[in-house]
C-alpha cells in the first residue's frame, strides 16, 4: 500500500503546493513531470512501445509516433492543439470515439486535458524520461536564510521549504542526536558514557568527530550489510520446497568487511557482478560473486534442472537491473515493455550475459570456492611455523638422541616370533562343527557354510601378549572375504570363576596385501571408515594380517584368548576358507608393524651391507619415531599437525564463466516460456542507455563496468536515493525500486542529480556520502511536528522536521540485547540460531522448521548473523516485515500491528533482554533506589533522563509489581529467570521480577521502537 | 472489555479510537491517508471508500458479492480424484493393460518412466443426491452432502510438482514471491472482525504444504494482508501469551504504564504513528483473550464436537474444521486449512488408494461434512464459500515405482483433477465438466486454476482483472495474465 499511497500523497502535495497544475497559460509545462505520467498510465498500454499490443498504429511515447500521419489525422500537431486528434478523442462524449475507451478506464480529468492542450500549444516537445538522461549538477540554489544550510543539500532542501512558505524545525539536542546517529549508522544505541561525552564536547567539529567514530565501528558494516543482504536476497538455505541448507556465509562476511573498509561503490559493484572475471582476482573478489549465487536451487524430485537454472538467470537479470538501475525488467521478459523503451530481445541480450555461468541448479551448488577465513589463515600460519620448528629440531637432532638407534635396529632386523597353539574351540556361529584341521595348525571351513562369524579360543603362553596374527590360505569354493571386524578378549583360567574376561584392543594393523578401499587398519576404525580387510585381486594366495595389542596385556597360566572374526557380506561363501591364529610375545611388535616398507627393506639387510644413506635413513627414522628423548617433540608435532589439519576450509558458491566452447546459445523465450523459443539473442545492453564503456566486452565484467560508468544515468541516482531513504525514511524518489516511467518522479530532482554527480565525482565513497547526509541541518532537526505540518507534509518529503520512522525488526532485537548488556560482539562465521518458538512443523520433504538454539554467546549475536531459512524465516523478523529473501527486496514495508506488540512484549528473546537489564540495575551499587534505577534504564535504553511523570509512573509500576511478586514466589521466579536462567544465589527474585516488568515497559515504549 | 482508565482526554481518546478502529493488523508506518490511501489501495478501481484509513476496515466489493468469506480446505499432496469423484468404468475395464502410446506422447511424469499400466479404481462408485453426483465408497460422509456441493471434474493445472502447483493455485504463479489468494481477498475486502486477523491459516498432520509459507504470504503487498497462522495447541497466535509469571492483571498494569508514557510522547511529538501504536497495544491486549477464546473448542456442545470428531486440546484436521466455522462466525474473511498426507503414490501402505485412502478419508470427510451441515444450519453457508481440493490430480495409470508392490498408487497428474465448492453462490448438487473415458484429458468444460481463482474472486465481488496491485512498475493480479469466470457453476 505504501507504494500507491506515496503516489497519492505526492499528488496531494502537488495540488496544494508549488508544483501546481493550476498555473497560468504562460507557465512552462514540464513534459516529464506533468505530461509523461498521464500518457504513461492512461495511453501506453495500447499506444506504447510494444508493437504486439499497439492499436491503430499509434505510438504516443515518441514525438515521431505521436505526430505521424495516420490516414490524414495527427494525434499531435505541435503548437496546434485544435488540430490535434488526441484532444478531440480525450474530450469526446461518444463512447466509440472517447479515449481511453470506457472499458479501459475513466476519462481524464478536465485539468489534465487542459495540461495536455497547453503542452501541445507550447510545442508538444517530448523529453526523454528524466532518469534516462545523465544527471548534471545544477547550481546550488540561494536561500533567504543563508545561515541555516550546513552543506549544499540543506540549500536545496531549504529553498523548497521556503517556497512552500514553511520553516524548518530547530536542531535537536545532543542526546537525541547521539542516539539518532548511533542507531542510524551502527544499528546500536550509544552507551550513556558516549552520549555524555558527545554532549560535553565543545569542539567545533564535535559532530563530525562523533559521526566519524561511529562510521569506524565494525558495527557499521554489520548494520548496513544487513540492508544490502535484502537486495542480495541472501539466505542460508536454497529455497523451494526442500529448502536445503546452503553454506554461503562467506559472502555475508565479505559484504560486512567491504562496507567497513569503505570499498568504493563502483568496485563493490564490479566485484559482486564479475569479480571472477577481473584479471588475477583476489580470493575476496571471487567470494563477492556469490551475490548472484543467492538465487534459489530447486531440488524437488522430478523437476527440470534447466528450467530452474533459467529461473535463476532471469532472477540475476532482474535483480541486477533493479538493484543498480531501479529498472523493472520483468515486463520485458514476456513482451516488449509497455511503458519503457525496453524490448523483449533486449531483455534476452542481458539474459545472454548471465547465461554463460557454470552453475546449473545443482544440489551441491557447484561451482564453489573453498576458502580459509582470515583468522583461520592466521592460525594455520602459526601452526605451520611451529611445525617447521619442530621438524627442524628433528632433522638436525642432538647427537645424544641417536644413541639407542643401533641397538633398536638390531632388534628390528629380526621378525617377531609367533606361537600357534591349537585352538580348543572354533565356532562358526549358525553353522557349528564345520571347521576341521587342515595341517600346520590351520583350520578349514566346510563349503556348506555360507555366512558365518568365527569364534576361536586359543590357550595363551603366560606373560605379556603383544600381537595377534591371522593367516589365511586359499581354498577351492571360497574366493574373496571381508574380515569386517575382529574382537578379542583374554579369558581367565577356567578355575577362577570370579575373574572377568579382559577385553583387548588393537593399536596397529598390517597385512601383506589389501584390496583397495578395504585396508587392514580400517579394522581399528569405527563407523563408515570401518570397511574391513579384504583381499580381492589376490584371492589365490595365502595372506597374513598382524595386529598389535594395546599395552601388551599379561596372560597367566591357563588363560585363553577368545577371538571373534566377523565377516559381514551379502554374498554367500564370502568367507575365509582356511586360517591359523598365532600370538606373539615379542616386545617390539608394534614398532615392527609400524615400519614403513622403505625401512623394513633396509632392516632386512645385514647391517654391514647397508649403505651410508641407508644408515642415515634408519637413524633418522629412529629419531623421528622411536627415541625416548624425542618423545615430547613427537607428541607436540602430532598435536600441532592434527590441529593444523583440523582447520577445515569453508565453502561459498561462486560465479564461474563457462569455457568459450561450452557457451550457451540464448533465444528469446516467447511469452516467457522457457520451452517456446524464438530468435537468437546476443549479449548486449538496452539501446535506451549509453553503450558499453570503451574496451569492454559484452560479458558480466563489461556489464558491471557499464553499470558504474560515469555515463550510466541511473546507478548513482538509484544508489544515493537508497541511502537517502535509509536515513530520511522516504527516498527522493519514493519508489526506490522503480525509476522508470512507472515510478514516481523525484521530489527534489536537482538535489538527487547533485548528489548522484557528487557521489561519482568523489569516487563512489559511501562513508563520505553518509557523512554528508547526516551532517545536514535537515537531519539534525527535532522530529516534533505540528498538526498543520503533518497535514501539509505527512510523509516528511520536505524535511521541515527531523526524520522519524520505525527501524527494522533486526535492529529492534539487537537494540534490546545491547541495552540488556547481553549482545555478543563476535563477528562473522557460520550463521547462528537464536531462541525461536518451536512450532512442530516440517518443511515439505525437508527438515524440521524448528531448530536447536546455538550454545553460548551465539544465541546473542547480532541479527545479521541469524540463520535465514527461506521456508521458515525467523518469526519475529517476519512480523516486522522482513522479507523471506526468495527474491531481491529493494524496499521493505513498514507496518504497525498488534502482532508486533506481541513480539516485543512476549517473545522470549525480548523477555530475556528485560530480565538481563533487570539484573544489571538491581546489581548496580550506584543506583540504590527505584528512582536512580529508572534513571539508569532511561540512560541506557533512551539516552536521556526521565521526567517527573515518567519516574512517577514507573516507580508506581515497580511497587505494584513488587507487591504482586512478593505474594507469588513461583511467578516471581518465572518472571525473573525464564528463559534467562537462574539468578545469583540469594538474589531477591521478586525484585528482579518487578524490574523485569518495568524494563519490559521501557523496551516497548514508542520512543524505544521509533527513536526520537 | 477494556475498562481501564484512560489518561487521554475523552474526546481525544474517542477520536483516536475512531481513527484506528479495526486496525487489526495495522496501518502502514506512515500514517492514515484517509480516503486517499483507500482509493490508492484499490488502485482507483470501483471499490467503495470507507471513512477510515485502516487497511483492514471492511470494504465493499466491486459489485454485489455472493460470498462474504471463504473456507478453503486444501488436501496437500493431491487427492486421487479417480478413486473419489471421477468414475471411469472404461478404465476399470482396461485395468492392467499398457497405456496406449497416444496418451503418453508429450507427457512427462514425476516418478514414472516407460510404459505404465492403466489402473481402474479399486473402489466402488455410486451416484448420490438429487444431482446424481458420482462418489466412491472412500468418502461415505461426502455422500451426505452431495446436494450441497458443486463438483468440478474438469480442473487442470500446468504444474506437476507439489510446490509449484500449490504456489500456482494459491498465488497464481508457480514460483515464490506473489501475494496469496487470501491476501488478495483481505486486501480487497478488509476484515469484519475487530479482534481477529482477517486471514487465518491452520495446518494439520504436522507438515506445512510444499509451497511453504508463500501459500499464505502477502508477497509484495503489505504484510498486514498475510495469513496469520493459528494453532489449536500451544500459543494460538505466536507470542500472544504473556511470559511465564506475568499475570493478566500485571500485564494490564504494565500496559497502563505504557499507555501513559506513550501518550506523553504523542502529545510531545505529535506523530500519528504513536497513536496507532497505542491502539495496537490495546488491540493486542484484547486479542489475548479473543483469540484463545475463539480457538477454545471446549466451549462447543458435546454434540457438535462429536459431529466433527473434534477433541478439545488436540491438534487435528477435525479440530481445524470446527475452528474454521468459529472463526468465520466471528467475521474472519478467509480461513485456509492445509492437511498434509495426500500424496497417494502407493510407496507405503498409508499412501495406497485402498486402505490408505480409506484411513485418510475417515479422518477427514466427517469433519468436512459436519462443517457444511453446521454452516447451513447457522445460515452461514449461503454467503460462505467452502472449497475442497488438491493442487493437481493423479494418473489414470499405476505409479511406475511401485509396479511390484502390493500397494496401489498413482503418480502426479496435472491435466485432470476434481475439486468441489459449496455455498457462497455456487450451484448445489451440481457437477460440472468431464474427462475422457480413460481420464487422460478434459473432454468438456475445462477449468484451470486461474479460472478457479477468477471465479472465487467473482463470488467475493471482484473482477479479477481489476483487483490489482502495482509493484515495481507493473500491475499484478492474482490471476497473472490469465483466468476467466466460470459462470456455469454460479447460481
Amino acid at each position: 500500500m505504501k507504494i500507491s499511497s506515496i503516489g497519492f500523497s505526492l499528488l496531494l502535495l502537488a495540488s496544494e503546493s508549488v508544483i501546481s497544475s493550476k498555473g497560468t497559460a504562460a507557465d512552462h509545462i514540464d513534459y516529464n513531470r506533468q505530461i509523461r505520467p498521464l500518457i504513461s498510465n492512461r495511453c501506453l498500454a495500447c499506444h506504447g512501445p510494444d508493437e504486439g499490443e499497439r492499436k491503430a498504429g499509434l505510438r504516443l511515447d515518441t514525438f515521431e509516433g505521436a505526430t505521424k500521419d495516420l490516414e490524414g489525422t495527427h494525434a499531435i500537431v505541435p503548437g496546434k492543439s485544435d488540430q490535434s486528434e488526441i484532444l478531440t478523442r480525450l474530450l469526446s462524449q461518444d463512447p466509440e470515439e472517447r479515449m481511453p475507451p470506457p472499458k479501459k478506464g475513466k476519462p481524464l480529468e478536465p485539468e489534465q486535458i487542459e495540461l495536455i492542450r497547453r503542452w501541445i500549444d507550447q510545442g508538444g516537445k517530448f523529453d526523454r524520461h528524466w532518469s534516462y538522461i545523465a544527471p548534471v549538477k545544477a547550481p546550488v540554489p540561494s536561500v533567504k536564510d543563508g545561515k541555516w544550510p550546513i552543506n549544499e543539500i540543506d540549500s536545496f532542501l531549504l529553498s523548497r521549504i521556503e517556497k512552500e512558505d514553511l520553516h524548518p524545525s530547530p536542531e535537536a539536542d545532543r542526546r537525541t542526536l547521539a542516539r539518532r546517529l548511533s542507531l542510524d549508522l551502527t544499528g546500536l544505541p550509544p552507551s550513556w558514557e558516549a552520549v555524555l561525552a558527545f554532549e560535553k564536547d565543545t569542539r567545533p567539529d564535535a559532530y563530525e568527530r562523533y559521526v566519524a567514530q561511529l562510521l569506524a565501528q565494525p558495527a557499521f558494516g554489520e548494520y548496513w550489510g544487513q540492508a544490502w543482504l535484502d537486495l542480495a536476497r541472501y539466505a542460508d538455505s536454497s529455497g523451494y520446497p526442500s529448502d536445503q541448507p546452503r553454506e554461503i556465509w562467506g559472502y555475508r562476511d565479505w559484504v560486512i568487511s567491504a562496507l567497513n573498509h569503505n570499498l568504493p561503490f563502483d568496485q563493490f559493484t564490479i566485484d559482486q557482478i564479475a569479480g571472477d572475471l577481473i584479471p588475477n582476482p583476489s580470493q575476496d573478489q571471487v567470494i563477492a560473486t556469490a551475490f548472484h549465487r543467492n538465487t534459489m536451487t530447486q531440488n524437488e524430485g522430478g523437476t527440470s534442472d534447466e528450467e530452474f537454472r533459467i529461473a535463476a538467470v532471469i532472477d540475476r537479470v532482474n535483480t541486477s537491473m533493479s538493484v543498480w538501475m531501479g529498472t523493472t525488467m520483468s515486463c520485458a521478459q514476456c513482451h516488449t515493455h509497455k511503458s519503457d523503451p525496453l524490448t523483449q530481445i533486449e531483455y534476452f541480450s542481458l539474459f545472454d550475459i548471465f547465461n554463460q555461468s557454470a552453475d546449473a541448479d545443482r544440489k551441491d551448488e557447484t561451482p564453489v570456492l573453498s576458502f580459509y577465513t582470515t583468522e583461520q589463515k592466521k592460525e594455520r600460519d602459526l601452526l605451520s611455523r611451529e611445525i617447521s620448528e619442530i621438524e627442524k629440531r628433528l632433522s638436525d637432532p642432538n647427537p645424544a638422541w641417536k644413541d639407542g638407534a643401533h641397538a633398536w635396529a638390531e632388534r628390528m632386523s629380526k621378525a617377531p616370533s609367533w606361537q600357534s597353539p591349537a585352538p580348543d574351540r572354533i565356532d562358526t556361529k549358525f553353522e557349528p562343527g564345520k571347521a576341521v584341521p587342515d595341517g600346520d595348525g590351520f583350520f578349514r571351513i566346510d563349503k556348506s557354510v555360507q555366512f558365518a562369524t568365527y569364534t576361536v579360543e586359543l590357550p595363551l603362553p603366560s606373560g605379556p601378549i603383544s600381537g595377534l596374527r591371522v593367516e589365511t590360505r586359499p581354498v577351492e569354493g571360497f574366493g574373496n572375504f571381508v574380515l569386517s571386524s575382529i574382537q578379542a578378549e583374554i579369558l581367565p583360567p577356567s578355575g577362577k570363576a570370579d575373574a572377568k574376561p579382559q577385553s583387548v584392543s588393537f593399536v596397529s594393523a598390517k597385512a601383506d596385501y589389501e584390496q583397495a578401499g578395504f585396508p587392514a587398519d580400517s579394522l581399528l576404525k569405527s563407523g563408515k571408515e570401518k570397511t574391513g580387510w579384504a583381499v580381492a585381486g589376490a584371492t589365490d594366495r595365502p595372506h597374513e594380517l598382524i595386529l598389535a595389542l594395546k599395552g601388551s596385556p599379561s596372560a597367566t597360566e591357563g588363560s585363553r584368548l577368545r577371538v571373534v572374526l566377523e565377516q559381514k557380506s551379502t554374498y554367500a561363501n564370502h568367507l575365509i576358507g582356511s586360517f591359523r591364529l598365532s600370538v606373539s610375545t615379542s616386545r617390539d611388535l608394534s614398532d615392527w608393524i609400524a615400519l614403513p616398507p622403505s625401512i623394513s627393506t633396509i632392516l632386512k639387510k645385514p647391517s654391514d651391507k647397508r649403505s651410508t644413506d641407508e644408515q642415515h635413513l634408519i637413524v633418522d627414522y629412529y629419531v623421528r619415531h622411536i627415541a625416548p628423548e624425542t618423545r615430547p617433540d613427537r607428541q607436540l608435532l602430532a598435536a600441532k599437525t592434527a590441529a593444523h589439519d583440523a582447520i577445515r576450509p569453508s565453502s561459498v558458491p561462486v560465479m564461474k564463466e563457462l569455457p568459450a566452447a561450452e557457451r550457451r546459445e540464448t533465444r528469446v523465450q516467447i511469452r516467457g516460456n522457457w520451452q517456446n523459443l524464438g530468435d537468437v539473442a546476443h549479449a548486449g545492453t538496452p539501446a535506451a542507455f549509453p553503450p558499453l564503456p570503451k574496451g569492454s566486452h559484452p560479458d558480466r565484467l563489461g556489464f558491471a563496468r557499464w553499470l558504474v560508468s560515469r555515463e550510466n544515468p541511473l546507478t548513482a541516482r538509484v544508489t544515493v536515493n537508497r541511502f537517502w531513504e535509509s536515513l530520511f525514511g522516504v527516498g527522493i524518489v519514493s519508489t526506490s525500486e522503480e525509476f522508470g516511467s512507472q515510478g514516481e518522479p523525484p521530489f527534489h530532482p536537482e538535489l538527487l542529480d547533485w548528489l548522484a554527480v557528487d557521489f561519482m565525482e568523489h569516487g563512489w565513497d559511501v562513508k563520505r556520502l553518509l557523512t554528508q547526509l547526516v551532517s545536514t541541518r535537515a537531519y539534525r532537526q527535532v522530529s516534533r511536528v505540528s498538526p498543520e505540518l503533518m497535514e501539509r507534509d505527512p510523509e516528511n518529503r520536505l524535511l521541515a522536521r527531523g526524520p522519524r520512522f520505525r527501524p527494522q525488526g533486526e535492529l529492534l532485537r539487537d537494540q534490546a540485547l545491547d541495552v540488556a548488556g547481553i549482545l555478543s560482539l563476535k563477528m562473522g562465521g557460520p550463521s547462528v540460531r537464536p531462541m525461536a518458538p518451536n512450532l512442530g512443523l516440517s518443511t515439505a520433504f525437508g527438515r524440521s522448521n524448528d531448530w536447536v538454539v546455538s550454545p553460548g554467546e551465539d544465541r546473542h549475536r547480532r541479527s545479521v548473523y541469524t540463520e535465514v531459512r527461506r521456508n521458515s524465516p525467523y518469526p519475529s523478523f517476519t512480523t516486522f516485515d522482513a522479507p523471506n529473501r526468495e527474491v531481491c527486496t529493494i524496499r521493505r514495508n513498514r507496518t504497525n500491528t498488534p502482532l508486533q506488540a506481541f513480539v516485543t512484549l512476549n517473545d522470549p528473546v525480548f523477555v530475556e533482554s528485560s530480565q538481563a537489564l533487570s539484573r544489571r540495575i538491581v546489581a548496580k551499587a550506584d543506583a540504590p533506589n527505584p528512582e536512580t534505577k529508572i534513571r539508569f534504564i532511561y540512560h541506557t535504553a533512551l539516552s536521556r533522563d526521565p521526567d517527573k511523570k515518567e519516574l512517577d509512573t514507573l516507580i508506581r509500576l515497580h511497587a505494584e509489581a513488587l507487591s504482586e511478586f512478593r505474594r507469588d514466589a513461583a511467578a516471581a521466579e518465572s518472571m525473573a529467570t525464564n528463559p534467562l536462567g537462574p539468578a545469583d544465589k540469594g538474589a531477591d527474585l521478586a525484585d528482579l521480577a518487578a524490574w523485569t516488568a518495568v524494563a519490559n515497559v521501557v523496551m516497548n515504549l514508542d520512543e524505544f521502537l521509533m527513536r526520537r | 472489555m477494556d475498562k481501564h482508565p484512560s489518561p487521554l482526554h475523552p474526546k481525544r481518546e474517542a477520536a483516536l479510537r475512531a481513527s484506528t478502529r479495526r486496525q487489526f493488523l495495522s496501518t502502514t508506518g506512515q500514517l492514515s491517508l484517509g480516503a486517499i490511501a483507500l482509493e490508492a489501495l484499490t488502485s482507483g478501481s470501483a471499490l467503495g471508500a470507507a471513512a477510515s484509513g485502516d487497511p483492514l476496515a471492511p470494504r465493499r466489493s466491486q459489485y454485489r458479492a455472493k460470498a462474504k468469506r471463504v473456507i478453503y480446505l486444501h488436501m496437500s499432496g493431491a487427492p486421487p480424484h479417480l478413486d473419489l469423484f471421477d468414475y471411469k468404468p472404461a478404465l476399470v475395464k482396461h485395468s492392467g493393460e499398457e497405456c496406449p502410446p497416444s496418451v503418453l506422447a508429450g507427457r512427462t511424469f514425476a516418478f514414472t518412466t516407460g510404459v505404465p499400466k492403466l489402473m481402474g479404481t479399486p473402489r466402488s462408485f455410486a451416484q448420490y443426491g438429487k444431482g446424481g453426483l458420482w462418489m466412491s465408497d472412500a468418502a461415505p460422509n461426502f455422500h451426505t452432502i452431495a446436494d450441497d456441493i458443486c463438483l468440478i471434474r474438469s480442473m487442470n493445472t500446468s504444474q506437476f510438482n507439489h510446490a509449484p502447483a500449490e504456489l500456482l493455485l494459491f498465488t497464481g504463479f508457480e514460483r515464490q514471491g506473489r501475494p496469496s489468494m487470501g491476501s488478495w481477498a483481505t486486501y480487497g475486502l478488509g476484515s469484519e472482525s475487530e479482534n481477529l486477523p482477517g486471514f487465518v491459516v491452520m495446518i494439520s498432520s504436522g507438515t506445512q504444504p510444499s509451497g511453504g509459507q508463500s501459500c499464505w504470504g502477502s508477497g509484495f503487498i503489505p504484510s498486514v494482508y498475510q495469513g496469520v497462522q493459528c494453532r489449536s495447541k500451544g500459543d494460538p497466535v505466536l507470542f500472544a501469551s504473556n511470559p511465564p509469571g506475568m499475570s493478566r492483571d500485571l500485564r494490564r498494569k504494565t500496559l497502563d504504564a505504557l499507555h501513559e508514557l506513550n501518550s506523553e510522547q504523542l502529545s510531545e511529538l505529535n506523530h500519528p504513528e504513536t497513536a496507532t501504536r497505542i491502539a495496537q497495544y490495546e488491540l493486542a491486549y484484547r486479542m489475548q483473550t479473543s483469540v484463545p477464546g475463539v480457538m477454545d473448542i471446549s466451549q462447543e456442545p458435546q454434540r457438535v464436537l462429536e459431529d466433527y470428531g473434534a477433541v478439545p486440546g488436540g491438534a487435528s484436521f477435525a479440530n481445524n474444521c470446527l475452528l474454521a466455522r468459529r472463526l468465520v462466525e466471528q467475521g474472519v474473511r478467509f480461513v485456509q486449512l492445509f492437511d498434509w498426507g495426500w500424496d497417494f503414490h502407493g510407496t507405503s501402505p498409508g499412501s495406497g488408494i485402498t486402505d490408505g485412502l480409506t484411513a485418510k478419508m475417515a479422518a477427514t470427510d466427517k469433519p468436512v461434512a459436519a462443517l457444511i451441515r453446521d454452516l447451513k444450519q447457522r445460515g452461514l453457508l449461503d454467503d460462505t464459500l467452502v472449497v475442497w481440493g488438491g493442487e493437481f490430480g493423479r494418473t489414470p495409470f499405476r505409479e511406475g515405482r511401485t509396479a511390484g508392490s502390493q500397494v496401489l498408487g498413482r503418480d502426479h497428474y496435472p491435466d485432470c483433477f476434481s475439486l468441489w465448492m459449496a455455498g457462497g453462490g455456487v450451484k448445489a448438487g451440481f457437477s460440472y465438466g468431464a474427462t475422457d473415458e480413460l481420464g487422460f484429458s478434459i473432454s468438456e468444460n475445462p477449468v484451470d486454476v486461474h479460472d478457479l481463482q477468477a471465479t472465487i474472486l467473482h463470488l467475493l465481488g471482484f473482477d479479477h482483472e481489476k483487483l490489482i496491485y502495482r509493484f515495481q512498475g507493473r500491475d499484478y493480479r492474482l490471476t497473472d495474465i490469465h483466468g476467466r469466470v466460470i459462470h456455469d457453476v454460479l447460481i
